[in-house]
């Protein structure tokens, strides 16, 4: 993975510097809190409903054993001894001193890591698939290019008070685990005819109040042109996009308004003048890049089927999980494992300081030391060979990580919400725990199989509610908190809105509201359907009748 | 408000003709887009020279007919959170190729001071409470960019940004 050199250190060191002197200023009173607020929110400090909460930015998703150990020790130190894992590859902690924050972000920059953009209207961490390097099918890694975009992003002086946020995603298969065409651009990495590597260009995709799934404006742009690509993008962007109304703000309603067409004319002339007047991207700095991820030394397995699948037998738990966890890696004799962040009950996301060293060992044994972090709140080990699998899966085991349900119903991915939420209009984390309860028994869930449920405390949309099988989104009536449910979204390749299906549910009905859909599906499903074909089948009528049908 | 040019508070010579006030014969005046356009005739004949002010949803692009008539441009940062002025200092800069005086006015904080300087601008109108050496001590925070095309324009530090190398 990426080391960094002289120059990135340097740079993230001067950086907590001068912040550790803000925070000294404001400390002192030499800084009101309005002046401050931009200031912390550039390196990713915000004030939450309880405390301070910093977000650690895990560029596309890659962590070292030794980066997360680190940020166990940090959660131990600065936190109550948890860290969150959120849906844009980013970790939090909630409650943090600000007159720590100074040393917390240089114990960060020990292990080449900071929360540099992490908030704030500017272009946040770049997320990338999170089997990146590993996949299958994967015309080449998106993280090199992924990482140019960070080290280009990084306080860009012309675009650091945008509109609005600014998300970039990469990914270079035809799969989409990155929510590539939610993002304000989403970037695929292909291969035209000539065999040249370049990018489809995905503008204006985005969750939150106005959902809306990206537009290609360009079907391939060489590699070289990127930057200056992106620069004409988010200049045209910069200039014109609405800053009346922060509903309104992102580039997706620029598009939506303005029309891909006027929109797609402007940045290419834009782009046009940018290429005479500013160099390509390096292939030397391309490379040097490059260089950093490229693919281990595999080894030969001893990899004796036979004597798995008697352990596969003998342990029905391990069997279980194999099922759900493993995914396929280009590599013979090795798998991609994911590890749920999803215990029945628990708090999606969340990781406690023994969790993370554990992965960190369990890594170290037994994928190259290298962790992988998902938009599903999921961890993932990206090297571990087949013959190992079942050694780790004791080890996860004993850190409570090794839950059978990943892709299925007790896998949430759920927003912080009014636990900790300074904007939530309603709790997202009790819900999704007590839907984790109602689903507790595994065998059940790997019954009804893959599904998707994704909760949302507002409609920020954090918690990618619309993107799900089943989303829930809190919201909050004089008072009362109440939940609607949207059916019918997707998040993969054919990336789909959903729709709200009826009136909303208090926090007890919905979750018996969630069950009635599962039964409903699991009665009505053909053989080998999913939630979502069945879905996309027989649509939302069977489904409607059955909630809302009155006794 | 005081003015920072090269490092140091520097006298304002410059005066602001509202739309309907007359044209003074002589001095160095800024006018607003509207007027320049209309009175460009008058207001290169006069001794003196000319700047313009610039609203921030204008299209910088508009400048080119005049822009060799102009030795000041001023652009508005209605709050420090609207950035559009950044981007239309960058079209002045690198595409019109203006080389007079590039001026901050509005919401201008010393803490985006090296931003501002990076993307063109050379002089700001500050606010009393931030002096000149504390714009000078946060330029100097950080010596590294990573953004090459993006240069301080001369005077502005001496050590703020001493290397660059992406985009
Ligand atoms: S969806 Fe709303 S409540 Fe949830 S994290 Fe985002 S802003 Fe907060």
């Amino acid at each position: 993975m990426y080391r960094y050199d002289e120059f990135d250190a340097t740079f993230v060191r001067q950086r907590v510097a001068q912040f550790r002197e803000q925070v000294a200023r404001r400390l002192e009173g030499g800084l009101s809190e309005d002046e401050f607020k931009p200031l912390r929110l550039m390196n990713g400090l915000y004030l939450q409903l309880h405390a301070y909460m910093l977000r650690v930015a895990i560029p596309y998703g890659t962590l070292s054993s030794r980066q997360m150990h680190k940020l166990a020790d940090i959660s131990v130190k600065y936190d109550k001894g948890y860290g969150h894992f959120t849906t844009r590859q980013n970790i939090q902690f909630n409650w943090p001193e600000l007159k720590d924050v100074p040393d917390l972000l240089d114990e960060l920059a020990d292990v080449e890591m900071h929360a540099i953009q992490t908030s704030g209207n500017c272009i946040r961490n770049v997320t990338a698939d999170h089997f990146a390097g590993v996949a299958v099918g994967e015309v080449e890694d998106p993280r090199p290019v992924a990482e140019l975009i960070r080290q280009w992003s990084s306080l860009h002086p012309e675009f650091t008070f945008l509109p609005r946020k600014f998300k970039i995603a990469v990914i270079g298969t035809r799969e989409d685990r990155a929510v590539m065409k939610s993002h304000d651009i989403g970037l695929r990495i292909v291969r035209n005819d000539g065999g040249d590597t370049g990018y489809e260009v995905h503008v204006g995709g985005g969750l939150g109040r106005t959902p809306m799934v990206s537009r290609l404006i360009r079907a391939f742009l060489p590699r070289p042109d990127l930057l200056n690509y992106l620069e004409a993008i988010i200049r045209v962007y910069n200039l014109i996009g609405r800053r009346d109304n922060k509903y309104k703000a992102r580039i997706k309603i620029l598009l939506h308004e303005t029309g891909k067409q006027e929109v797609t004319r402007l940045v290419e002339k834009e782009f046009d003048q940018l290429k005479k007047q500013n160099d390509a991207v390096s292939p030397a700095e391309y490379e040097r890049i490059a260089a950093y991820f490229q693919d281990p030394a595999y080894e030969d397995t001893d990899f004796n089927l036979d004597a798995f699948d008697e352990k596969r037998k003998q342990h029905p738990q391990f069997n279980l999980w194999l099922n759900s966890s493993l995914s396929e890696h280009r590599q013979r004799g090795y798998s991609i494992v994911t590890v749920s962040l999803k215990p029945i009950g628990g708090i999606p996301g969340d990781a406690s300081a023994e969790q993370m060293h554990g992965v960190a060992t369990c890594a170290e044994k037994f994928s190259l030391s290298e962790i992988r972090v998902s938009h599903e709140q999921n961890l993932v080990l990206p090297f571990v060979k087949k013959q190992d699998l079942f050694e780790l899966w004791q080890g996860l085991k004993k850190l409570d990580l090794a839950t059978p349900n990943v892709g299925l119903a007790s896998d949430i991915i759920a927003c912080p919400g009014m636990d900790y939420c300074a904007l939530a209009t309603a709790r997202s984390i009790p819900i999704a725990q007590d839907i984790s309860n109602r689903f507790a028994d595994l065998e059940r869930q790997h019954d009804v199989g893959e599904l998707k449920i994704k909760i949302s405390g507002c409609i920020n949309a954090c918690g990618h509610h619309h993107v799900a099988n089943i989303g829930i989104l809190g919201l909050e009536k004089k008072g009362v908190e109440f939940y609607q449910i949207t059916m019918g979204g997707e998040a993969g390749e054919n990336t789909a809105i959903g729709t709200v299906i009826g009136r909303g549910f208090s926090g007890t009905e919905v979750i018996d509201a969630v069950e009635t859909l599962v039964d409903t599906y699991v009665e009505l499903r053909q053989e080998n359907e999913t939630f979502a074909s069945t879905y996309s089948r027989l649509g939302v009528t069977p489904f409607k009748e059955a909630l809302y049908a009155t006794a | 408000m005081p003015l920072l040019k090269d490092g140091r508070i520097v006298e304002d010579h410059w005066q602001f003709i509202g739309d309907d006030d007359d044209i003074p014969v002589q001095g160095d005046i800024v006018v607003s887009f509207e007027r320049l356009k209309n009175s460009i005739e008058i207001l290169v004949m006069r001794k003196g020279y000319l700047g313009v002010r610039l609203d921030n949803d204008a299209d910088a692009h508009d400048l080119a007919p005049y822009i060799n008539n102009l030795a000041l441009i001023a652009l508005e940062f209605p709050a420090f959170t609207d950035g559009r002025a950044y981007s239309q200092a960058r079209l002045i800069t690198t595409q019109l190729n203006f080389t007079g005086e590039l001026r901050a006015t509005g919401n201008v904080l010393a803490d985006q001071g090296v931003f501002m300087s990076r993307c063109g601008f050379d002089a700001f109108e500050i606010d009393e409470h931030q002096p000149p050496h504390l714009w000078l001590s946060l330029a100097n925070a950080m010596s590294l960019a990573y953004q090459k095309g993006y240069r301080a324009r001369a005077g502005f530090s001496p050590r703020a940004v001493v290397a660059s190398r992406v985009g």
